[in-house]
């Protein structure tokens, strides 16, 4: 792992990383959705 | 002769009665100890660990459990789902014990009860998060006296009191949920104090979102335990509308704490990537980290949803019992386990008997309200001589 010494780059870092986070969030979630209300809609 | 006991005597001397009866008796005496000898004669509580179970308990996991009163409340006043209205006066007065005995239970770790109105009236901190949380409890301790208010007018027959407080449901409701969402954040606020304290996992400048949202979680879940209990042993007072209520209720609250979990869940690890303490999860805190959150998180969320799919309300029972008891592993880990988590065993906190007595006797003195009411009032049965509102 790079080692990280600014302010910059940490932020870099965990933005980074919290970006593809979001991007899980945003399948999971939906997916989730589906999975809860799945017998509902059968 | 010998004499039969009368059927008075053998109703009251009921297995849990006696146990009730004798936690209460002990509480009373820890109660004389506490308020004549001090902290130190009850309490392994010091400089170092101020705040014991009777905070991390009796007031942190009481507050979040008592949240269902201002989430049903919303749910049916607010968002309009009348289906779950049979589950709003269970849950106002469930909220309504859980403040009092939170307040009660603040005696004991403050002292001097007389003291209680200073904060409001004689020395105003009103820059302190503690000052906020003191001031929303009081009056949320209020509004939910008066949101329970008209069962017990009904039952002294207050026709015209009862027909007031009605006509202030929604106001109260919205009064509630505001100031809910204030200091049931504000808790969380409260360690926001002691970055270098709270071992990093649970510490997070997002700390009062968490606790705001686990207080939905907590009332949601708490609504589905209580009404279940509520079946088994309050039955024979239940109408019509409490019998056939309490799959929609299960179905309903069992849902919306899935995707509450399920959304709480994703926020808790974009927290960790925020602050990127990553490398924490490979300790042991972490381990126990870890377990709160697949355990306590990630697996009640799962299996409400799996609950839900099935339209099995005894899953949905048990995974909100097992919610309840992430609620207060979360609030004791934050507030014990990962406090001052850096000091030799030695020097860390570990309640003494006598703490634990006085919160054993909170909760009996909260179940013994809570049987005394609904035994009397129409909780679990509408009153056949008032509209419902």
């Amino acid at each position: 792992m790079e080692t990280i010494h600014t302010l910059q780059e940490f932020m870099l870092h965990t933005k980074n990383i919290i970006y593809i986070l979001m991007v899980l969030a945003l399948l999971g979630m939906p997916a989730f959705w589906r999975f809860l209300n799945g017998r509902d809609e059968d | 002769m010998t004499q039969e006991p009368t059927p008075t005597t053998s109703r009251y001397l009921t297995p849990f009665n006696v146990v009730a009866g004798i936690v209460v008796v002990v509480g009373l005496i820890i109660t004389v100890l506490r308020f004549t000898g001090g902290l130190s004669t009850v309490t392994h509580l010091s400089d170092d660990n101020p705040w014991g179970i009777w905070i991390g308990f009796d007031l942190l996991v009481g507050v979040a459990l008592a949240a269902g009163g201002y989430v049903t409340s919303a749910a049916v006043y607010i968002f309009g789902m009348k289906r779950f209205h049979a589950a709003v006066r269970p849950a106002i007065l469930t909220g309504f014990l859980g403040y009092a005995l939170v307040v009660l239970a603040l005696h004991y770790d403050v002292g001097r009860p007389w003291r209680l109105p200073y904060p409001f009236l004689v020395s105003q901190g009103t820059t302190s998060l503690l000052f906020e949380v003191a001031a929303c409890v009081a009056l949320y301790l209020t509004v939910l006296f008066i949101e329970f208010s008209p069962a017990a007018m009904e039952w002294l027959g207050l026709k015209r009191a009862r027909g007031l407080v009605v006509r202030l449901t929604l106001l109260l409701t919205i009064f509630g949920v505001m100031l809910s969402t204030l200091h049931q954040s504000s808790l969380g606020a409260l360690f926001l104090i002691a970055p270098a304290k709270l071992h990093p996992l649970w510490y997070s400048s997002y700390i009062p979102i968490y606790f705001f949202i686990t207080s939905i979680i907590a009332g949601l879940s708490m609504v589905i335990f209580e009404s279940g209990l509520s079946h088994k042993f309050f039955k024979d007072k239940m109408d019509e509308e409490h019998l056939a209520g309490k799959n929609v209720v299960m179905l309903g609250f069992g849902k919306a704490a899935a995707w509450v979990l399920a959304g709480y869940f994703f926020i808790k690890v974009i927290g960790i990537a925020a602050d990127n303490q990553w490398h924490y999860l490979a300790t042991g805190y972490g381990a126990w980290y870890l377990v709160e959150l697949l355990g306590f998180v990630a697996l009640p969320a799962f299996m409400y949803a799996v609950g839900v799919r099935e339209k099995n309300t005894t899953i949905i029972r048990w995974t909100a019992a097992w919610t309840v008891l992430g609620i207060v592993v979360n609030r004791f880990n934050i507030c014990l386990v990962a406090f001052n988590w850096y000091l030799p065993s030695d020097q860390r906190y570990f309640p003494h008997w006598m703490e634990i007595g006085i919160s054993v006797f909170i909760v009996t003195i909260g179940v013994l309200a809570f049987r005394f009411i609904v035994t009397r009032m129409p909780i679990l049965y509408a009153h056949p001589d008032y509209e419902a509102h």
